[in-house]
């Protein structure tokens, strides 16, 4: 059957599967699985590593819904929260599961609130939908501190990581957790690619450069926009998951504040709007930036001029700034960057998608 | 029942808190189509400036004048270095520099003027009055005019005046106002100019009520159902949608949150909002977009 009115839906054309392309995969799989874990120590894989790759997890999700369907989540923490709980409770209360099908699970719980709360984008546009992923955002927050059911009546509303163990492994190791999150992320990674070059990738764009137009092609609108915010929250209650436990070992609902919401969003505008490896970038640049700073800060002696809480506010300051810099000088994101600094002729392409 | 009154009333009152905050959003919004995020840390700013300088022993009304100065520099700055390099560019964006915005705006005021809670007094006492046998606030009556006149005050500057007229002329069709000679930075400074006044006005009355804190820029967050369901554009609707938002969420607080182990008023706006929109997606008084292919 033919594509309906394909030229007008693709707005980035297939890229072939060139043997470059498939050179370089293999080369990033090479890295991830070979390189990384045998030269990473437990400070680089634990703080830097295993961090940026959850953070852009949660931003390829939050950037399916948001690059390339165009619509709008203020709530993705919510989302990577419900992600979190939910494997927690799975692992503690359905002990026979293993962790694989646990992610899978909690990503599909996940997904199921992400459409409940999508349903107001049939009948809202633009950003009066910010309210309901901010309820969203609000609601969970809520929810996971004042019933503790959810944090298996532990006092302390925490949850810790129940047993982090695959296929006979133990996986509570700095080096562990990080396969566990590469695994997961290579997964995620070919799955996203896989949508948004088939045919419902296609329908998002469509919807996203104009829904109007893309009903009156004979795009279902509504349920492409609720798969939209289903698929996306998957992807963020795998990260959370990820983040509870491959990350910080221990998580509150806390932990999933509006803060993490914003910075989800900033991964997506940082590494650019629809692309799959820009954020990456953008989630590199969010854990990397504090750090960078704090070094600088002892470097040129800054932290002995001033206290902690002045060094935090400059750090607020100067993040604010390099967020409004970068809309100006750099609408398309990082991957843009990255895009035009690759010597044209090699692959031009490469970058994106 | 009188208690049922009084929590009523209590809410509205605090609504029209909420609406102080929203009032400044929807001038920006209904001049240039900005969603500004940092509304609230500009109420932040201009309390913690006004409060700074009356503590170093200025003059309550040098220290307004100074703060006023201090918020239109602001709004220039703004203006140049983020809106007019930004023009043209989608409302996500625009969204997101505010976002930006905010986070140095926070960092500033912090930085300059510190972390400490300050204590603000208006010479209003907030101890209660009895109103036909209901118990009101001082404070919150003197909160509810202050927004009632500076709601009268905007809408004779946006009916009657030059100035008015043009920035309603480019909330309605920017380029049209700008081909018949209407300079848009220039209403922009006024506009921006007009929010931080006006988030000077709610910074001092919520700063009155609660300290002024680095928490005052949250009020954001409690505007932001209360536009939704006023609808972006309509100072209006701004009113209305805080005294709605109020009152329920003073009620609810009361009638549901102990039926739910705990304070529901960090949601329970939202929720409201989008039970709102379902039945109006343009809220109460918001435009209705017409779509054309």
């Amino acid at each position: 059957m033919p594509q309906p009115a394909d030229a007008l839906l693709d707005d980035r054309p297939l890229r072939r599967i060139a043997s470059p392309r498939v050179l370089l995969i293999l080369l990033v799989l090479v890295i991830a699985f070979g390189v990384v874990p045998a030269i990473g120590n437990d400070y680089w894989l634990s703080s830097i590593v295993i961090p940026t790759i959850v953070m852009g997890l949660a931003g390829i999700g939050l950037n399916l819904l948001m690059g390339y369907t165009g619509l709008v989540s203020l709530g993705s923490a919510a989302f990577m929260s419900i992600g979190a709980f939910a494997t927690y409770n799975l692992l503690l209360r359905v002990p026979v599961l293993p962790l694989p099908l646990v992610l899978v699970l909690a990503g599909l719980i996940s997904a199921v609130a992400g459409v409940l709360f999508g349903l107001p984008s049939l009948r809202i546009k633009g950003f009066y939908l910010a309210a309901s992923t901010l309820g969203a955002q609000f609601f969970f927050e809520w929810l996971f501190t004042n019933y503790n059911w959810f944090s298996h009546e532990s006092q302390s509303l925490t949850i810790s990581a129940p047993r982090l163990e695959a296929f006979g492994h133990d996986l509570s190791s700095a080096t562990g957790r990080y396969l566990l999150v590469a695994v997961s992320a290579a997964v995620l990674i070919a799955l996203a690619f896989a949508i948004i070059r088939s045919r419902v990738g296609r329908e998002w764009m469509a919807i996203r450069d104009m829904d109007t137009a893309a009903a009156v092609i004979g795009i279902h609108v509504a349920g492409r926009k609720l798969l939209s915010y289903g698929i996306s929250s998957f992807f963020c209650g795998i990260a959370g998951a990820l983040w509870a436990f491959g990350y910080l070992g221990t998580a509150d609902a806390h932990a999933f504040n509006l803060d993490k919401s914003f910075q989800v969003l900033f991964i997506v505008l940082i590494g650019g709007s629809a692309t799959i490896f820009g954020n990456f970038l953008g989630a590199a640049f969010i854990v990397l930036m504090p750090i960078a700073l704090d070094r600088i800060a002892l470097a040129t002696d800054l932290s002995a001029l001033t206290d902690q809480g002045a060094l935090a506010n400059i750090q607020h300051i100067i993040f604010g700034v390099i967020i409004i810099v970068l809309l100006i000088k750099e609408p398309d994101g990082l991957a843009s960057l990255l895009r035009r600094l690759v010597p044209p002729g090699t692959n031009p392409r490469r970058a994106g998608g | 029942m009188s208690f049922f009154l009084e929590t009523l009333v209590s809410g509205l009152l605090a609504g029209t808190m909420y609406s102080l905050v929203a009032i400044g959003f929807v001038l920006i919004y209904k001049a240039s189509g900005v969603f500004n995020f940092a509304q609230g840390s500009m109420l932040l700013f201009a309390s913690l400036t006004f409060v700074t300088l009356v503590e170093r022993n200025v003059p309550f009304w040098a220290a307004l004048l100074a703060t006023v100065l201090v918020m239109v520099a602001g709004a220039v700055l703004i203006e140049r270095l983020v809106l007019r390099p930004l023009v043209d560019r989608d409302a996500l964006t625009l969204f997101m520099a505010t976002l930006g915005l905010s986070f140095v705006i926070e960092g500033l005021a912090q930085l300059l003027m510190g972390t400490d809670v300050h204590m603000l007094d208006l010479g209003i006492d907030d101890v209660p009055i009895s109103i036909a046998g209901l118990s009101v606030s001082q404070f919150d009556i003197f909160a509810a005019g202050t927004a009632l006149l500076l709601v009268i005050v905007l809408s004779i500057v946006f009916n009657k005046t030059r100035m008015g007229i043009s920035l309603r002329a480019v909330a309605d069709d920017t380029l049209a106002a700008q081909s018949i000679g209407i300079r848009l930075p220039a209403i922009w400074r006024i506009v921006w100019s007009v929010a931080g006044i006006v988030a000077l006005v709610a910074g001092l009355v919520w700063g009155a009520r609660q300290g002024v804190q680095y928490s005052l820029s949250l009020v954001t967050l409690k505007a932001l159902p209360v536009l939704i369901i006023g609808g972006f554009s309509s100072i209006t609707g701004a009113i209305v949608g805080g005294l709605l938002v109020g009152a329920t969420e003073s009620l609810a607080d009361i009638y549901i949150g102990p039926l739910v182990q705990g304070s529901v008023s960090t949601w329970f706006a939202y929720i409201l909002a989008v039970a709102f929109l379902l039945v109006r997606p343009a809220g109460l008084f918001g435009d209705r977009a017409i779509e054309r292919v």
